[in-house]
C-alpha cells in the first residue's frame, strides 16, 4: 500500500470511530464505512481498526470473515449476488446465472480481470415472490430474465459508481 | 468463584448488551432471595441464586459431561454436550450456561439427553481426522474419553480421512493440528480473556468456521507469546508443544555426545501427575535417578542458576537504585524481572517502549546453557562442542527462548533442548520407568544441590520471595528469619493476580564480599538506603501483567515501585504450557503446595548462601556479579517487536 495511501485510510478511520464511538460496538459500522469507502478492509485497516477499538485484529478479522459483505480483498466495482434459495431457483435462476456467466466470462466466485465485475452466491435476499432476484452491489433487482441480465451489465459498463445503474430495466427496491 | 481468583478485572470482551442477562451469584447466601431450590436427578438442594446447573450438580456429586466448559474460563455454551432436561422447557439446556434463579427440576441423563450427546459426539468425529493411537492425547483426551463413555462404537455421520488443513508448526513452542480441532472455542477464551494476548479466534462461518490466526498467518508471524495456555485447556490434540524427544534420543544414543539436563523447580511438583499420581507430588530426587538411568549422563538443578538469577539480578536492582537515587540519572525503574520468556516476548510485541525496564539478566535457563558450555566443560575437560544441553521446563516458552538467535553466548548454542514436564514424562513411560518406585539420586557437581531460593521460582511470587531474602540480608546485615518468621515473606505469596508489598529497610550493615568482588561498583556502603521503603509487586498471567504496565505508563501505584516480578503464565511456572495437562486452580494449588514445602525443607533457603554460587564466583565470574564476564554470559538485550503484524 502506498503511504500516502495508507495515511487517508488512518485518517478516514480516525474520523469513522470518533463518529461511531471508540468501543466494540462500534466494530461493524466502522468496517461498513471502509467497506463502503475503499471496497475491501485490508490487513492495514484490520489492524487500525483493532487499536483504535482496543481489541484485538483477530477479532477483526473473525469478524470480517464471517460476514459476506466485509471483504478482506477487493472484488470487482460491480459484485453480483444471485439468489440461490428455493423460490428463485423454481423461478428459474439457473438461466440467468448462465447468462451472467456467459455475459461475463467468468464463473461465479470469480472477478473479472479489469476488476469491474464479481459473481457471488446469495441466500434468500426476501424477493422471493418476484423471483429471480439480484444484488448489484447493494440494489436489488427482481424478476430477472436472461435478456435484462444484458441490459443490467451494459448498464453498469456504462459508468463507474455504485448508483450508476439506477433507473435501469428491472425494478429497483 | 474460584475460576475468577486470579484475575483482577472484570471481562470486557462482551458487550454491554450481552452481559445483561448474566446473573450474579449472591454473595450472601442468607439473604432474603439469596438462594434458590432445585431438583437434580431427584436430589433437592439449595444453591445460590445465579449457580449455574452444571456447579450445582457438581457440587451435589452429580456428573454432567463438558468440553467447552472449563474453570478458568468464561462460560461459552457453545459445544452442547452439557445438555440437560429442565423441567417446562421445551428444548434441551445446556448446564453449563442456565443459571437457576427460580426453582427448577432437572434430569440429567434422560434418554433423551443421551442420544443428544450422543449424536453431538458423531457430529464432531465425523469432521475429527486422526487415530487415537498415533496421538499424543491417547489416554488423556476429553474427547476420547467421552466417545467411550457414550459408547460410540461406529461413525454414524462417517469419519474424515483426507485432512482438511495443514499442520501449522512454524512455532518453536506451539503446534496447531486443526483437524482435531472440536470447535469448542477453549482456546480463544485463553488467549483473549485469560491472557489477553488475542492470537485466536473462530474464523469464517457455518461449517467453514476453523480457529485462525490473523489473516490465517503462522503462528511465528503473530503475536503469540508461546506461553502455551493454550495447550493446556484445549481437550483434544489439535494444541500441542513442539515435541523434541526424537532428537534427545538421537543424542543420548551418540557415545561421542555427553548430554546433560537442567531441571526446573516446577517439573518435579507435577511429573508425578504422568504416573497417575495426585497434583502437588513431589518427585524431584526419584527424577534424577530416572533420568541417568535413560541416559543422560549428567543431571544438573536449575535451582543453582536460579540463585544465580538473583545475585545478578539483585546487583542490577542495587546499581538502578544508586543510579536514581544518588546518581540522580534518568534510570529505567521499575526493574522487571526476566526470566518468563513468555511475558518477555509480551512485553517485546505490545510494550517494546518498556524494554529499557527489563531486567538484562537472562533466565537461569539460559544463565545455566551459558555456564554448561563454558565453566562445566573447563572443569570437566570436555568439547563444549560434544556437549548437548537439554533443559526440563514447565514452559512451552522456553523452546522458543533455546532458539533466540542471540542466545549462544558460549559460542556454541547455549542450550540445545527445550523439554517440557510432559514429554520427560513420555520418555520414561518409552523406557519403562515407573517413577514413583524409582530410588532417590542427588543432582551433580559442580553445581550443587538444591536450595529453597531456587525452588521457590516455580510458584508465582517466588522470584520476588528469593530476591527478598538476598537482597534484605546482604544490605541490612540481618537473617531474614529475624524479619520474616521461618524465611517465608508470606505477603508475596498466593494466587491474587497482583500483589503490592511495601518493605522498610530496617537497619543498613557492610557491603559484603561478594559485592565487593566487582571493583566497578560506585558504592562502598549503604548509607544511601538508609531508612528507604522498598516497594515491590508481583503479578501472574498476562492479562494481570498489562494492568501493572498499563498503571505504571498511567503513573499510577506501580509506577512508584522499585522491582516487579511478572509470570506470563497464571500461577507462574507451575501452571506453565508444558505442565501435565489438565489445569485448573486446584490443580496448581496443590503443586504450589508442594513447592513452598520442599522449600521449607531445604538446608540453603538462599540464593547468597548457596556454596556452588559463591564457587563459581570465586573460580570463574572473578570479577563478581554484574561483573564484565558476567554481563557476557548471563546478560543479554532484546528485540523491540511491536504489535503490528506485516
Ligand atoms: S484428539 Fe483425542 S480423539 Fe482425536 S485422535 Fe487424539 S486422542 Fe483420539
Ligand atoms: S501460546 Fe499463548 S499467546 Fe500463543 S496462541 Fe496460545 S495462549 Fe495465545
Ligand atoms: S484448538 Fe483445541 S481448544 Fe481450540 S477450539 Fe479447537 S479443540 Fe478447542
Ligand atoms: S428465494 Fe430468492 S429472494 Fe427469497
Ligand atoms: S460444556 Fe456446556 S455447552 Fe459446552
Amino acid at each position: 500500500m502506498l503511504v500516502t495511501e495508507r495515511l487517508r485510510l488512518h485518517d478516514d478511520i480516525g474520523a469513522w470511530v470518533a463518529k461511531h464511538g471508540a468501543t466494540r460496538a462500534a466494530l461493524i459500522p466502522v468496517l461498513q464505512e471502509i467497506q463502503r469507502s475503499y471496497n475491501e478492509i485490508s490487513e492495514y485497516a484490520m489492524q487500525e481498526v483493532a487499536d483504535r477499538l482496543d481489541i484485538h485484529p483477530v477479532e477483526v478479522y473473525s469478524v470480517v470473515s464471517f460476514y459476506s459483505f466485509l471483504e478482506a480483498k477487493a472484488r470487482g466495482r460491480f459484485v453480483i449476488r444471485l439468489c440461490r434459495t428455493v423460490s428463485c431457483d423454481m423461478t428459474g435462476k439457473d438461466r440467468v446465472a448462465r447468462q451472467l456467466e456467459n455475459d461475463l466470462g467468468i464463473r461465479f466466485g470469480e472477478t473479472t480481470r479489469d476488476g469491474n465485475f464479481s459473481l457471488e452466491w446469495a441466500n434468500c435476499l426476501g424477493m422471493c415472490d418476484q423471483g429471480p432476484a439480484l444484488l448489484i452491489n447493494d440494489q436489488v433487482f427482481t424478476s430477472v430474465t436472461p435478456e435484462t441480465v444484458h441490459d443490467l451489465i451494459q448498464a453498469c459498463r456504462k459508468s463507474f459508481g455504485p448508483l450508476a445503474v439506477q433507473g435501469q430495466k428491472g425494478r429497483t427496491h | 468463584m474460584s475460576s475468577r481468583i486470579e484475575r483482577t478485572a472484570s471481562i470486557s470482551r462482551a458487550p454491554v448488551s450481552q452481559r445483561g442477562h448474566v446473573v450474579p451469584v449472591s454473595a450472601d447466601p442468607e439473604a432474603i432471595g439469596g438462594t434458590v431450590s432445585v431438583t437434580i436427578d431427584g436430589i433437592e438442594a439449595k444453591v445460590p441464586l445465579g449457580t449455574t446447573i452444571l456447579d450445582a450438580a457438581r457440587a451435589l456429586g452429580l456428573k454432567i459431561p463438558t468440553l467447552c466448559h472449563h474453570p478458568d474460563l468464561e462460560v461459552a455454551g457453545v459445544c452442547r454436550i452439557c445438555v440437560v432436561e429442565v423441567e417446562g422447557q421445551r428444548t434441551l439446556q445446556a448446564a453449563c450456561a442456565f443459571p437457576i434463579t427460580s426453582p427448577i427440576r432437572v434430569q440429567t441423563h434422560t434418554r433423551k439427553v443421551r442420544q443428544a450427546r450422543r449424536r453431538i459426539l458423531d457430529l464432531m468425529l465425523s469432521k475429527h481426522v486422526g487415530e487415537c493411537y498415533t496421538c499424543f492425547r491417547n489416554l488423556n483426551c476429553e474427547l476420547q474419553t467421552l466417545a467411550k463413555e457414550y459408547g460410540v462404537d461406529f461413525f454414524r455421520f462417517g469419519h474424515e480421512a483426507a485432512r482438511r488443513h495443514q499442520v501449522d508448526d512454524s512455532s518453536y513452542s506451539v503446534r496447531r493440528d486443526m483437524d482435531k480441532c472440536i470447535l469448542c472455542r477453549r482456546c480463544v477464551r485463553t488467549c483473549i480473556d485469560l491472557q489477553e494476548v488475542g492470537v485466536l479466534e473462530a474464523v469464517g462461518r457455518s461449517d467453514g468456521t476453523r480457529i485462525a490466526t490473523f489473516l490465517d498467518k503462522p503462528l511465528n508471524d503473530v503475536v503469540c507469546i508461546n506461553c502455551g495456555q493454550c495447550i493446556n485447556r484445549c481437550p483434544t490434540a489439535a494444541l500441542g508443544a513442539m515435541d523434541p524427544t526424537d532428537d534427545v534420543w538421537i543424542d543420548i544414543n551418540d557415545p561421542k555426545k555427553h548430554v546433560v539436563i537442567q531441571t526446573a523447580p516446577a517439573p518435579r511438583a507435577a511429573i508425578g501427575e504422568c504416573f497417575g499420581l495426585p497434583p502437588g507430588t513431589p518427585l524431584t530426587f526419584e527424577m534424577n535417578t530416572a533420568m541417568k538411568t535413560i541416559g543422560f549422563d549428567r543431571v544438573f538443578d536449575t535451582n543453582f542458576t536460579a540463585d544465580l538469577t538473583i545475585i545478578e539480578e539483585g546487583t542490577e536492582l542495587l546499581l538502578r537504585l544508586h543510579e536514581a537515587l544518588v546518581q540522580k540519572k534518568d534510570v529505567a525503574l521499575p526493574q522487571f524481572t526476566s526470566c518468563s520468556p513468555g511475558w518477555v516476548k509480551y512485553l517485546e510485541h505490545f510494550y517494546p517502549e518498556m524494554i529499557p525496564n527489563l531486567s538484562t539478566a537472562k533466565s537461569p535457563q539460559q544463565m545455566f546453557g551459558a555456564l554448561i558450555k563454558t565453566f562445566y566443560a573447563q572443569k570437566a575437560g570436555i568439547d563444549p562442542a560434544s556437549i548437548v544441553a537439554c533443559a526440563l521446563m514447565p514452559c512451552s516458552a522456553k523452546k522458543y527462548e533455546c532458539n533466540r538467535p542471540e542466545m549462544c553466548d558460549s559460542g556454541h548454542k547455549d542450550v540445545d533442548y527445550g523439554l517440557v514436564t510432559r514429554e520427560l514424562g513420555q520418555m520414561f513411560h518409552e523406557a519403562g520407568i515407573d517413577l514413583p518406585k524409582m530410588p532417590k539420586g542427588s543432582f551433580d557437581d559442580p553445581f550443587g544441590t538444591a536450595t529453597g531460593s531456587g525452588v521457590i521460582f516455580g510458584a508465582t511470587g517466588g522470584v520476588m520471595e528469593a530476591a527478598i531474602r538476598t537482597v534484605v540480608e546482604l544490605v541490612t546485615g540481618l537473617k531474614i528469619e529475624d524479619v520474616f518468621a521461618h524465611a517465608d515473606v508470606l505477603p508475596v505469596r498466593g494466587f491474587d493476580g497482583v500483589r503490592y508489598v511495601e518493605l522498610p529497610i530496617p537497619a543498613i550493615g557492610e557491603v559484603p564480599d561478594l559485592l565487593k568482588m566487582n571493583k566497578g561498583l560506585p558504592f562502598s556502603d549503604w548509607k544511601w538506603l538508609e531508612g528507604a521503603v522498598l516497594k515491590v509487586a508481583v503479578c501472574h498471567g498476562t492479562a494481570n501483567a498489562k494492568r501493572v504496565v498499563e498503571d505504571i505508563k498511567a503513573g499510577g501505584t506501580f509506577s512508584k515501585c522499585h522491582f516487579i516480578e511478572f509470570m506470563a503464565c497464571p500461577g507462574g511456572c507451575l501452571g506453565g504450557g508444558g505442565m501435565p495437562i489438565p489445569t485448573s486452580p486446584e490443580i496448581r494449588a496443590a503443586r504450589a503446595k508442594a513447592i513452598y514445602a520442599e522449600d521449607a525443607s531445604y538446608e540453603i533457603r538462599k540464593a547468597h548462601e548457596n556454596p556452588a554460587v559463591i564457587r563459581l564466583y570465586q573460580e570463574f565470574l572473578t570479577d563478581g556479579p554484574c561483573g564484565e564476564k558476567s554481563h557476557h554470559l548471563l546478560h543479554t538485550h532484546y528485540t523491540p517487536r511491536g504489535k503490528y503484524i506485516a
